[in-house]
């Protein structure tokens, strides 16, 4: 069980990258989300994995699974939702701004522009 | 006077000139001067205590922690230094009331000087050597604002950063140099210090520590081989060449010198290095002096050799070398300022500086013309003027010092210094004033309103009085020299006086002034084999130098920062692995404490569809719609997996969140362009799959290894298990958490999504006020739209279930105490039955039903959760303590009443806020002028085209 969590954790993780390294901002995105979930994941699993034992306190029962970690992925979870939504105002902007939705600056411009300070 | 407020006066003064800027010229000086005076009548008031030999003590603890206490000390130096600083500080600001012309500032003008001379005195009044280094960096600082004071003109600017790089590269050296020394001396405290000479001096730390303190000292005071800076600051207005550039700043290094002398001198380290650059630099000093034209850049140099004579002086090491030392700085005060302000005085009526255009002028100016011309000789070291006496000092001096084992080495150079002393002083007089009148000045040259002539009139009295009568002057010098000897010398035995006899340092000064005047006899010859010798020019190497650094920086950030967003991703990655890499292999690795659990098929079956999505997702990436339905499998088969593993609050969250998140997505995509193109090789997709699956396989195998082990450190989580019913009331152990026990957490996070929602509003706004509007307005969708906008289907469901959504929302958030749920999950549940109305009605017909602005609600939800944690200190808790009761209404059960519940309102209202906004903004990009507001939602359009030329469909945005 938990190598099944492990591996589905660094599949997400290699896949996020991969996508992460793509050109355009829309891929970008997708392997940020995709990210995300590994770290979501992973943070959670820190709590260990516990198969029915809810972190609801009820009387005659004494196993619980982790709280903490729980609590810090559910804010985790609504704030990736509102990074997320920055990120894709920004490269909507960026595309709608400059008709481009390459993640890279134009290598030549970027040279050209920094190499006279004066 | 307290020396805080000595101190504090010229800094709090500085705020006056620009308020008085408006009250007129005279009204700004005068406050300045004011100022001023009463610093220097404060520090008046402790010259009995001085007298009699008491140090001065001020003491406030500023951050003992690391040793800087705000800690000042008066004593002789320190008093003479202030008194120097203070005085010739009133005279320069009557003297520049009257330079400065109508287009100065004159109110930036005194602040600076201000800040300037509380800075200064704040060096010398230091105990502290930290807080003596923040002045220290102060005076840098605040000369780089005088020296660029003319911002107009490029010569300000440069030597302003000239000067600022190199007195703040030697301060940087410096505060390492002071860091060493006390933690030598186990005190930053200079009266610790000083008592610590032994103990200094026998450290192996001693060497750097005097390196790097010389370096800052060298720096400042202009000493070979960074003495090249003095003459391009002298692009500055003459006030300031006159004051920071003469009398006080150049002589901070020569301070710090003679403060640290008790400690630091003595030694054949300091007597190498500080005798032989302070020879250099006054030989050199006075050689480029006497072939330089531009009046100022004279006095510069003579500036430059002079500061080289006292600091050789000072290298010396012994009480009569101080001694000379102490007395040349008075003197050498009074006479180069007075002649800075004569070259000023020239410079203002005669329109030039340069002394090949000048000459003649003692006609004209018969006031600057005795007055330079006492300050020169004095300069030059002609008997019954005060640089006589102490030029006979130092020859007395040199004639005992042996360097390199050549007895003739130290008192030939000396003789050659003043030698070319003396002619430059001589040359200044009859190159400018003396010969016959000329008719082709730039401006009719006449002696100046008294304003000008007054301050450096009174400081050539001071040159004469203490020439004729050096006993005057005998008590204060012998008080500065003892305080700058301290414990570590005796005090010397000799006197100021005029006529010690015939002693050789008499034969080696009739030398020095009869060969400066043979030397002036043939300037012509030997200015023409000047100009023919190869001379290194300072500001090139220096130029040189700047451009070398910046070439490397850049060399270095465009090889690292070139702008590809993909290589940085790539080299973090790969970091990030490495590190980690490197922390495994040099750990120890635990056993595995728990085995591995059983599989189930659900498990697997789960498993098998994320991993499926994931596979898919990269391989198809490209087509972005299917994209979207793939990423959406992968975050229902992780809320699966949150339910699996018992944590129905992260499941809720996850799947809530993936709806908002892929309907944002959905209304990006309806922007951006539906495919992504085939860009980079084969070569580099196979490296960036390198990348991930590297990366991957570690935080694999990083998982796998800490779910098989328990933590290092205990966890606190079981404090959360067991406080949260009694603390919290809520059996939900993870909404209790959220609502209290970290509630501060929370609202912290609330904030922050706010402020997110916030900026993407922003953003959009800024979009649609730019050029970004018309291309959108103008835009044409690349495929064709839905005919039927608001399918009556959908309408009529989203409509009937928007209560009971809204119901399911309101239960979620009641029971989200004690059962999985809360104020995150609500928000999130709430949004999507709103935005379902925007989907299905159009955002025309959600906007208008709509009561409260998103941004009012995010606020309201801040705020309560704000005023619920304020709440708390009613009753004398901290900030966000919660309480909680139990109530029964009959017929009702038994149910809990928590503050905590308005808190998770809070949150609430603050998480549908923000999601609304987000949403709402992205669908108002989409909102296109020329469709007419309808009021029938629910509406077909007729004229919709099937046909195959999208741009013949009728295009309507609807969201």
């Amino acid at each position: 069980m938990e190598f099944l969590v492990a591996s589905a954790i660094g599949l997400l993780t290699a896949a996020g990258i991969y996508l992460l390294l793509r050109l355009r901002t829309f891929p970008v995105i997708l392997g940020i989300s995709l990210l995300t979930y590994a770290v979501n994941v992973f943070l959670f699993a820190s709590g260990r994995l516990q198969v029915g034992a809810p972190p609801i306190l009820q009387d005659g029962v004494s196993t619980y699974t982790d709280p903490l970690p729980q609590a810090l992925v559910l804010t985790a979870i609504v704030i990736s939702f509102g990074m997320t939504a920055v990120v894709v105002m920004i490269a909507l902007g960026a595309y709608l701004g400059s008709d481009d939705d390459h993640v890279d600056d134009p290598v030549d411009t970027s040279n050209t522009a920094k190499e006279e300070p004066k | 006077m307290s020396l805080f407020l000595i101190v504090a006066l010229p800094f709090l003064g500085a705020l006056l000139p620009g308020l008085m800027n408006s009250a007129g010229r005279q009204a700004c000086a005068g406050v300045t001067f004011t100022v001023s005076l009463a610093a220097l009548v404060g520090l008046l008031s402790n010259l009995p205590a001085v007298m009699a030999g008491d140090l001065v003590m001020a003491r406030v603890d500023w951050l003992p922690a690391i040793g800087l206490n705000f800690t000042l000390m008066l004593d002789g130096l320190g008093f003479f230094f202030a008194c120097l600083i203070l005085g010739i500080g009133l005279l320069i600001i009557t003297y520049a009331r009257f330079y400065l012309s109508r287009d100065d500032n004159m109110g930036e003008f005194f602040t600076y000087l201000l800040l300037f001379q509380g800075a200064m005195v704040g060096i010398v009044l230091s105990d502290n050597i930290l807080l003596l280094l923040v002045f220290w960096e102060l005076t840098s600082l605040s000369s780089f604002l005088l020296i660029g004071y003319w911002k107009h003109l490029p010569e300000g600017r440069q030597g302003a950063r000239m000067a600022l790089t190199v007195t703040g590269m030697g301060g940087l050296a410096m505060i390492a140099g002071m860091v060493i020394l006390g933690q030598i001396a186990g005190s930053y405290d200079l009266s610790v210090i000083l008592q610590n000479r032994e103990l200094i001096q026998s450290s192996p730390l001693y060497l750097p520590a005097l390196l790097l303190i010389l370096m800052g000292c060298f720096t400042k005071s202009a000493q070979f081989p960074f003495h090249f800076w003095l003459p391009h600051a002298m692009a500055a207005p003459t006030p300031v060449s006159a004051y920071l550039h003469s009398a006080t700043m150049v002589k901070a290094g020569i301070f710090l010198m003679a403060r640290m002398w008790p400690v630091l001198s003595g030694t054949p380290e300091w007597f190498m290095i500080v005798t032989t650059v302070g020879l250099i630099t006054m030989v050199l000093g006075a050689v480029i002096a006497l072939f330089k034209h531009d009046l100022k850049a004279l006095l510069a140099f003579s500036t430059v050799s002079h500061l080289g004579l006292i600091t050789m002086l000072l290298g010396t090491g012994t009480a009569f070398g101080a001694m000379a030392a102490v007395f040349h700085i008075l003197n050498h005060a009074t006479f180069k300022a007075a002649l800075f302000m004569s070259a000023g005085i020239i410079d203002h009526e005669a329109h030039t500086r340069d002394i090949r255009r000048l000459g003649g002028l003692r006609h004209l100016m018969p006031i600057t013309f005795v007055i330079a011309s006492l300050a020169a000789l004095s300069m030059a070291g002609i008997p019954f003027l005060n640089g006589f006496l102490s030029k006979e000092m130092m020859l007395e001096e040199t004639i005992h010092t042996v360097l390199f084992g050549a007895w003739w080495l130290v008192p030939g150079l000396a003789v050659i210094g003043s030698l070319f002393s003396a002619a430059y002083s001589f040359r200044l007089i009859s190159h400018v004033f003396l010969g016959p009148k000329r008719d082709d000045y730039p401006a009719k040259p006449h002696d100046p309103p008294s304003g000008l002539w007054l301050p450096p009139a009174f400081l050539v009295v001071l040159v004469v009085l203490i020439g004729v009568a050096p006993f005057l002057a005998e008590p204060l010098v012998r008080l500065v020299t003892a305080s700058v000897i301290g414990d570590a010398a005796e005090m010397p035995t000799a006197y100021l006086k005029i006529w010690h006899g015939f002693v050789p340092a008499l034969y080696m000064s009739i030398v020095a002034v009869v060969g400066g005047f043979v030397l002036l006899k043939f300037y012509l010859p030997a200015l023409k084999f000047w100009d023919s010798l190869p001379r290194p020019e300072a500001k090139t190497i220096f130029d040189a130098i700047i451009a070398g650094a910046v070439k490397l920086t850049q060399v270095l950030i465009q090889g690292s920062h070139n702008g590809s967003f993909t290589r940085y991703a790539a080299i973090a990655a790969l970091t990030i692995v490495g590190a980690g890499y490197y922390a495994w292999a040099t750990g120890t690795v635990a056993a595995a404490t728990y085995s591995m659990q059983p599989v189930t098929p659900v498990l697997v079956g789960g498993w098998v569809m994320l991993v499926a999505a994931v596979c898919a997702l990269v391989f198809l990436h490209r087509n972005r719609l299917l994209s979207l339905i793939l990423i959406g499998i992968v975050g229902l088969m992780v809320s699966i997996g949150f339910v699996y593993f018992s944590a129905p609050d992260l499941a809720m969250t996850q799947i809530t969140v993936e709806v908002v998140t892929i309907i944002l997505l959905l209304l990006a995509l309806n922007f951006l362009p539906n495919k992504t193109p085939v860009e980079s090789s084969v070569l580099l997709r196979v490296r960036d799959a390198g990348i991930g699956v590297i990366a991957g396989l570690a935080v694999m195998g990083l998982s796998l290894h800490y779910l098989l082990r328990d933590s290092v450190a205990p966890s606190i989580s079981e404090y959360h298990l067991a406080n949260a019913y009694k603390g919290g009331g809520g059996t939900n152990v993870v909404n209790v958490i959220l609502v209290d026990l970290r509630g501060f957490d929370t609202y912290g996070e609330i904030i922050v999504l706010g402020i997110a929602a916030l900026l993407i509003y922003a953003l959009t706004e800024t979009l649609l006020g730019g050029p970004v509007r018309a291309r959108l307005l103008n835009r044409e969708p690349d495929q064709p739209r839905s005919g039927d906008m608001h399918p009556m289907m959908m309408v009529v469901l989203t409509r009937v279930l928007m209560p009971v959504a809204l119901m399911v929302g309101f239960y979620i958030f009641l029971r989200g105490h004690n059962e999985p749920g809360g104020g995150f999950i609500a928000g999130l549940i709430v949004s999507i039955a709103v935005v379902m109305q925007y989907m299905a009605s159009g955002s025309n017909w959600a906007s208008a039903r709509l009561r409260y602005p998103y941004h009012g609600i995010i606020g309201a939800g801040v705020l309560i959760a704000g005023l619920t944690g304020i709440g708390s200190w009613f009753v004398g808790k901290p900030f966000l303590t919660s309480d909680f009761t139990y109530v029964r209404i009959p017929p009702f059960e038994k149910f809990e009443l928590a503050t905590a519940a308005l808190f998770d309102l809070g949150v609430f209202l603050a998480v549908v806020g923000a999601v609304m906004l987000s949403l709402e903004s992205f669908s108002r990009l989409a909102r296109r002028s020329e469709v007419p507001d309808t009021d029938f939602p629910m509406d077909i359009d007729p004229s919709r085209d099937d046909g195959d030329d999208p741009s013949q469909a009728t295009l309507k945005g609807g969201v």
